[in-house]
């Protein structure tokens, strides 16, 4: 608030995973809690952060996902990484994301968005998107801005700092 | 300790991690007068260089901060 100018931070969200649609959101709050002008664009998988329909339902899929940890962190056994292909895997990965986030008192992810919305934060809809993934302009939460790529790099022109995730 | 100012405002975001602690204080700050001075407390590691970072982005002066058995206590006088 020194300067007149806001400083102005523009991200481009292109995964739909769980664990992935926190990393945009957690950046465009803290941005915005600086007094920063914030603004996301949610293209391809990305849209489905901003998808009513979907936003509630993101999954963490553990295969081919060596980060993923051992389920029960005090029986050492080493869990081999093929397990994921097994039906229902990526459904029990995600319940241990979402226990994970919990605990830490973390928002979910309409939470997050929600209040992304209250601080500020602009949500570009990449309107490209809409048309391949055959989503529908209702699916679109309020207060989403449909564009295109030209719209969202307009906005980016004038940022500070800008990130693709 | 703080001998030269009054804490008008405490708030306890022990337990939760960033952004929590940021995002609420970002509005706590607005719910104090010009001039007058926010007690935050939390413990999640980050928020000491955080809280730094926060006061030099938005203006507001870190006017001291106290770290005891993990828990950081941060008092910030609001800018503008």
């Amino acid at each position: 608030m020194a300067e007149e100018r806001k400083k102005r931070l523009a991200l481009a969200a292109a995964q739909g995973s769980l664990d992935a649609a926190y990393s945009p959101l957690i950046l465009a709050t803290t941005a915005a809690a600086m007094g920063w002008e914030v603004g996301i664009f949610f293209t391809f998988f990305g849209f489905d952060i901003i998808n009513k329909k979907r936003m509630h339902a993101l999954k963490v899929a553990p295969i081919a996902n060596p980060a993923f940890p051992e389920p029960i962190p005090a029986v050492p056994v080493k869990v081999p990484n093929i397990i994921g292909t097994i039906p229902g895997m990526t459904h029990i990965a995600t319940a241990f994301m979402k226990n994970w986030m919990g605990r830490a008192k973390l928002p979910t992810i309409p939470e997050f968005v929600e209040m992304a919305q209250e601080m500020g934060v602009r949500l570009f809809a990449c309107s490209m998107t809409m048309g391949v993934m055959g989503v529908k302009e209702e699916d679109l939460i309020d207060g989403a801005e449909l564009v295109g790529a030209t719209t969202f790099l307009d906005f980016a022109a004038d940022a500070d700092v800008s990130l693709y995730m | 300790m703080s001998a030269e100012f009054e804490v008008q405002k405490t708030v306890d975001y022990k337990g939760l991690f960033c952004p929590m602690p940021i995002v609420k204080v970002s509005k706590d700050i607005k719910e104090i007068e010009v001039g007058q001075v926010l007690e935050m407390l939390a413990d999640d590691p980050g928020s000491k260089a955080d809280m730094q970072a926060w006061s030099k982005q938005t203006g507001n002066e870190l006017l001291d901060m106290q770290e005891e058995g993990g828990v950081f206590k941060f008092y910030v006088r609001r800018a503008s």
